[in-house]
């Protein structure tokens, strides 16, 4: 069976406050980076996917009801072969 | 009245819970398995906080798939009264039965003291019993605690009387000051529209008994056990 690799990245919604990232800027600052003015933190994943016809739809099922918390974040797929 | 307090893999607040039940309120308690279906018959199902699946992926996201979990769903919604406290507010955010997502804290730490609760309204199964106009001294212990939503679900909340419970001075006024964790609107505390599943980070089963700092968190279990006393006086 051939095997495929989805990569997820979640993201925090546009307007949805995220202190993480706020407080890595700073930390940026701190050290001397103050060309950053803004961090957003995110997750990553690597799934590897047995092929089947509805793949896509399938890992889209998994990113919105468990990867993600669609009130906050959003997705992004890539599929690597 | 019999509480079924559901024990996941990581509940570190169910003996608690328990021993709140059972030996200060004085009613029937059952722990409830995280892997089996039953609910063993329970008037009330508590959601124990600590650190379910060690909080892997979002606080609350993998206990939500737990099979108790489609028991506690479908007794939700069907009018069941449901209590999820601190890691069990964020199973029900996760689940879907309470709205809104539950963020790390605005401060970033680790959060454990003693905060004032003020009830926003008393005619809930929740509230009934507590004293009118008198903030509650109960602790908080949490990381993730900051209550978001959208501003227009956060307005249906308020206008739909979701709040239940918000951090307060021990005057009761919700100020900036009062609010631990940098939850909109100083949410402490919110429930469905049917008003029958509430969550909240506060731990009411820690307030028990004077000797532990307070025991204000016997108005919260006393308003289930009236409220369950009412509804069997009605049902005559």
């Amino acid at each position: 069976m051939s095997k495929s690799k989805a990569i997820v990245y979640i993201h925090l919604k546009d307007g949805v406050l995220d202190p993480q990232g706020k407080s890595i800027a700073q930390a940026m600052g701190n050290m001397g980076y103050n060309e950053f003015s803004s961090v957003r933190s995110g997750r990553y994943f690597e799934l590897e996917c047995d092929s089947r016809p509805d793949l896509d739809k399938r890992i889209d099922e998994v990113c919105r009801k468990l990867l993600s918390n669609p009130v906050i974040e959003t997705y992004r797929v890539e599929m690597v072969s | 009245m019999k509480f079924g307090i559901v024990t996941f893999p990581g509940s570190n607040c169910d003996y608690d819970a328990y021993a709140a039940v059972k030996h200060t309120v004085k009613q029937d308690a059952v722990f409830l398995w995280h892997k089996s279906e039953s609910l063993d018959g329970c008037d009330v199902v508590l959601l124990p906080g600590g650190f379910s699946y060690g909080d892997y992926l979002r606080s609350g996201a993998i206990a939500r798939f737990s099979p108790i979990m489609k028991s506690v769903i479908e007794f939700a919604r069907a009018g069941g009264i449901v209590i999820g406290i601190c890691n069990g507010f964020q199973v029900l955010v996760e689940s879907g039965l309470l709205p809104g997502a539950l963020m790390r804290n605005s401060h970033l730490r680790f959060s454990c003291k003693h905060v004032y609760l003020k009830a926003e309204k008393y005619d809930t199964p929740f509230t009934g019993a507590c004293p009118p106009g008198q903030t509650l001294k109960i602790p908080i212990a949490h990381g993730d605690g900051n209550y978001y939503n959208f501003q227009s679900d956060i307005e249906d909340l308020r206008q739909n009387g979701q709040i239940v419970f918000t951090y307060a001075t021990a005057d009761g006024e919700v100020t900036p000051g009062a609010n631990p964790n940098g939850s909109l609107m100083n949410i402490a505390g919110i429930s469905n529209k049917d008003g029958n599943v509430l969550g909240m980070m506060p731990h009411p089963e820690r307030a028990m008994e004077k000797i532990l700092g307070s025991d204000d968190g016997i108005h919260i279990f006393n308003s289930l056990v009236a409220h369950f006393d009412k509804k069997r006086a009605l049902a005559g």
